[in-house]
C-alpha cells in the first residue's frame, strides 16, 4: 500500500535526500520518496502494518530533518 | 514582487536578513574608516569589534546555531548548519587569538559576513522553490471543491467525492464541473483552458460529454454523472502531476549520489588540511582559516536544490500548454527520443471522413448538390462527408431508395439521380470515367447521364504535415503504421512528408512491428509511439516513451502513456521536445558550472589564493545563480 503526506518545513533540498535514504533503511518500508519541491512523502508498506512501519518511518525521519514534520 | 506572495516564514526572515545587513554595514564601514579595534587601547581592545560583530552574528544566525546543536544530539555531523557553524565559530576564535596574541585584529566581519550571506542565499532558495511550488498550485486549480448534486427538489452541496454515478448534478455559470458526465439539460460553453492549455471555449448541449475540471460559462447545466471522482478525468490528472517529479532521471540519480559522497569527502580533506601541513611548517592559524573556508563550501545544495528545480520547472511549462509529462526521466529521455512512431487513423489523419475532390472540373457544384440531394436521408460516414462539404440544405421532395452496398436512387417528376458505386452505374448501363486516388469514389448520373464523381478521404490533420517536417528537421525518423492498404499508405505518408510506413497492419501487429523496431535500434536511440490512445495502449506501454493525444475523457490513454497531450493537437510534439531539450541544456549546465565553481574554489582556498569571502559565494552565489538559471526553464515557449 501506498500513502502519501504532507511535509512541513523541510527546508533544503540535501535534507529531504537525507531523510529519503533515513526512510529507506526502515524496516518495512518497500518503496519511499521525498519530493521537496511539492514537501511531499510517499511511503510504500504492507497494508497490515503499515502504520507500525509508519511509526518507525516518523522517528527515522526526525532523526535526520529534526525541523521536518510529517502531517498526518 | 508583491508582498503579498512571500510566505509568513520567508517575509519575516527578509525583515531579519535586512536588518542584520544594515547593521552589519553600518558597523563594517565604521570599522574600516576609524578601526575599531582601536578605540580602547590596551590587550582587550579586540573585545569592542568582536562584541559588535557578535551581535550581529547572533542576530542572524541564532536558528542555525540552535539547529547545530540540536543536530550534534542527533548524530548529524555532516549537517550543513554545523558544518557552517564550525566554520564561522572558528573564524570568530581564530580572530581572537589574533587579539589576544597581539596580533593585528580583523577576521570578526569575515565570520559574521559568511553566515550573513549564507542565510541570504537560504532565503533566496526558499523564495525560489516557493515560487515554483505556487506555480504548479495554480494547476491545480482544477480541483473542485463541491459538486450540486440533485437528490431531492432543492440542489444538495457536497463534497466531489460523495457523488457517485447515476447521479444528476447541477453546474452554475462559473463553477467548475466537478466530475464528468453527460449533459442531461441545458446547453453553455465551457472553458477547458486548465485541463488542455486551448483558450477556445468549448461549446456542449444535451448529450455532450463533459470533462471534470472544466469551467462552466455562461449558463446551467445538468449533468448525469458518469463516473465517480476517484476515476474521474480531474483525480486522474492531479495523481498524475503530484506523483510527476518521483519519477527521477539520471541527472536527479547522479546528484543524489554526488551528494552523498561530496560533502564527506569535503569536511574529511578539511580535517587534513588543518592537521598535517602545520605539522611540517606549524603554521597552525592559515592552515586552520583555510580549513574553515572548505567547509563553507561543502553543502551540495547548489545542485541538489537545482536540478530536480529545473526538471520540475520544465514539468509546470509543459502542463501551461496542456502537455503533460509524468517524470523527469520521460522529460530526459525525450530529449533525446530521435523515431516517432505514428499510429495512423485518429493520429495523423482525423478519423473521419472528408471531400477531398470532385471531377470534373467546373461542375464541381453541379456534382456536389445531386450527391447531397441522394445522401442527406443517410447517417452513414461518406453521406455526411458530401452533407459537410455541401454546407447547405439539399433540395427536398425527392424519394430516396437505398440499394443496399451500391447507393442510393432520388426520383422526383421523372428527374433520376443515381448516387453511389462503380457498381451501380454499371448496373444502369452508365459509362464513366473512372477516377484515380486513394480512399472511396462516389459516382453520381442524372437521367441516365454520368455527371461527375467525388473521392472521399479520411482527413489528414491540418498540423500533421508541418509537425512531422519539423521533427524530420531535428533529425528524427518518422514512421506510420496503419491498417490500411499499401496504396493509402504511400499517398498518406508522401503527403505528410513521413520517412516511413508500415501498412496493412492489425491491430495486434502493431505491438509486434513495434517490438522489432525496439529491438533493432540502438542503445542510445529512443522511440516515441504516438497514438490515441483508443486501442493502442500495449503499444504506447511497450515503447520507450508513449505519446496519447487528445488526453481528456480517456483514462485508458492517461495510464498507458509517459506524456499526454491534452490537446488533441500534434504540435504539441515539436514544442514538448523544445521545452525537453531546454531543461535537459540548462540541467547540464548547472551540473558543470556549479561542481567546476565549487572545485575550482576549493583548490584556490588549499592553495591560498581565496579567503572565506569567495567561499561564500561558492556556496551560496552558486547556488543562486543555478536556481536562476533552472528558473529560465519555465519561460515562454512559441507554440
Amino acid at each position: 500500500m501506498k500513502k502519501v503526506f504532507q511535509l512541513e518545513d523541510l527546508d533544503c533540498a540535501n535534507c529531504a535526500a537525507r531523510m529519503e535514504r533515513a526512510i529507506g533503511k526502515v524496516e518495512g518500508v518497500t518503496a519511499v520518496s521525498v519530493n521537496f519541491l511539492t514537501q511531499k512523502l510517499s511511503v510504500e508498506a504492507d497494508e497490515a502494518e503499515f502504520d507500525a512501519v509508519m511509526e518507525k518511518v516518523v522517528k527515522a525521519a526526525k532523526r535526520a530533518v529534526p525541523d521536518c514534520t510529517i502531517v498526518r | 514582487m508583491k508582498r503579498s506572495s512571500l510566505s509568513k516564514k520567508d517575509r519575516r526572515n527578509l525583515i531579519r536578513i535586512i536588518v542584520a545587513l544594515v547593521l552589519f554595514f553600518a558597523i563594517f564601514i565604521t570599522d574600516k574608516c576609524i578601526t575599531l579595534g582601536s578605540v580602547f587601547s590596551g590587550p582587550f581592545a579586540w573585545v569592542f569589534p568582536f562584541a559588535l560583530y557578535l551581535a550581529v552574528y547572533l542576530l542572524i544566525g541564532y536558528d542555525v546555531l540552535w539547529r547545530a546543536i540540536r543536530n550534534i544530539a542527533h548524530g548529524q555531523v555532516f549537517d550543513e548548519n554545523f558544518l557552517m557553524c564550525i566554520a564561522t565559530l572558528g573564524a570568530f576564535a581564530l580572530a581572537i587569538y589574533r587579539g589576544v596574541t597581539g596580533q593585528p585584529i580583523e577576521g570578526f566581519d569575515e565570520a559574521c559576513a559568511v553566515l550573513l550571506f549564507y542565510q541570504v542565499g537560504e532565503w533566496f532558495q526558499s523564495y525560489a522553490t516557493g515560487r515554483s511550488r505556487k506555480s504548479i498550485a495554480s494547476l491545480m486549480d482544477i480541483r473542485p471543491d463541491y459538486a450540486n448534486v440533485l437528490r431531492g427538489e432543492e440542489p444538495e452541496r457536497v463534497d466531489p467525492t460523495e457523488v457517485e454515478a447515476g447521479e444528476l448534478i447541477l453546474v452554475n455559470p462559473g463553477e467548475k464541473v466537478p466530475l464528468d458526465g453527460i449533459v442531461e439539460r441545458g446547453a453553455s460553453t465551457l472553458d477547458t483552458k486548465a485541463l488542455t492549455g486551448e483558450s477556445l471555449p468549448r461549446e456542449v448541449n444535451l448529450g455532450s460529454e463533459v470533462v471534470s475540471g472544466s469551467v462552466n460559462l455562461t449558463s446551467q447545466l445538468w449533468v448525469r454523472v458518469t463516473r465517480p471522482f476517484y476515476d474521474s478525468t480531474v483525480s486522474k490528472i492531479l495523481e498524475l502531476v503530484e506523483s510527476a517529479s518521483e519519477q527521477k532521471s539520471k541527472a536527479e540519480h547522479f546528484i543524489t549520489k554526488f551528494a552523498k559522497y561530496y560533502t564527506p569527502i569535503v569536511v574529511g580533506v578539511a580535517a587534513l588540511l588543518a592537521v598535517v601541513p602545520p605539522l611540517i611548517d606549524s603554521d597552525w592559524s592559515t592552515w586552520i582559516y583555510r580549513a574553515l573556508s572548505f567547509l563553507v563550501v561543502s553543502c551540495p545544495c547548489a545542485l541538489v536544490i537545482s536540478i530536480p528545480l529545473s526538471f520540475f520547472a520544465g514539468i509546470g511549462a509543459a502542463s501551461r500548454y496542456g502537455i503533460l509529462i509524468k517524470g523527469s526521466n520521460y522529460l530526459e529521455k525525450f530529449n533525446s527520443a530521435n523515431t516517432f512512431v505514428f499510429d495512423k487513423t485518429g493520429t495523423l489523419t482525423k478519423g473521419n471522413f472528408a471531400v477531398a475532390k470532385i471531377v470534373p472540373e467546373g461542375k464541381e457544384q453541379e456534382v456536389l448538390r445531386l450527391a447531397a440531394i441522394a445522401e442527406h436521408g443517410s447517417s452513414h460516414p461518406i453521406a455526411k462527408s458530401i452533407l459537410q462539404k455541401y454546407a447547405k440544405t439539399p433540395e427536398g421532395g425527392y424519394t430516396l431508395t437505398n440499394l443496399a452496398g451500391a447507393g442510393v436512387k432520388a426520383e422526383k417528376e421523372g428527374s433520376v439521380i443515381l448516387c453511389g458505386n462503380q457498381k451501380l452505374m454499371q448496373d444502369n448501363g452508365i459509362a464513366v470515367s473512372p477516377m484515380e486516388g486513394v480512399g472511396t469514389v462516389v459516382y453520381v448520373a442524372r437521367n441516365g447521364q454520368f455527371i461527375g464523381s467525388l473521392l472521399i478521404v479520411d482527413e489528414i490533420k491540418p498540423e500533421s504535415r508541418e509537425v512531422v517536417s519539423a521533427l524530420n528537421k531535428m533529425g528524427a525518423k518518422t514512421v506510420m503504421l496503419t491498417g490500411d492498404n499499401e496504396a493509402i499508405a504511400s499517398s498518406v505518408a508522401k503527403e505528410i512528408g513521413l520517412t516511413g510506413y508500415k501498412a496493412g497492419l492489425l491491430p495486434q501487429n502493431k505491438v509486434e512491428k513495434v517490438e522489432k523496431m525496439l529491438a533493432a535500434k540502438g542503445k542510445k536511440d529512443v522511440l516515441c509511439f504516438v497514438g490515441d490512445g483508443i486501442n493502442d495502449a500495449p503499444v504506447l506501454m511497450r515503447s520507450d516513451v508513449g505519446i496519447a493525444m487528445g488526453g481528456v475523457g480517456s483514462d485508458a490513454a492517461i495510464e498507458a502513456s509517459d506524456i499526454v497531450l491534452m490537446k488533441d493537437d500534434l504540435r504539441g510534439i515539436p514544442l514538448a521536445k523544445r521545452i525537453a531539450k531546454k531543461t535537459m541544456v540548462i540541467v547540464m549546465e548547472n551540473i558543470i558550472f556549479s561542481i567546476a565553481i565549487k572545485v575550482a574554489i576549493l583548490i584556490l582556498t588549499a592553495v591560498g589564493f581565496a579567503n572565506m569571502w569567495l567561499a561564500v559565494f561558492g556556496d551560496v552565489g552558486v547556488a543562486v545563480i543555478a536556481i536562476l538559471n533552472a528558473m529560465r526553464v519555465n519561460g515562454k515557449y512559441e507554440k
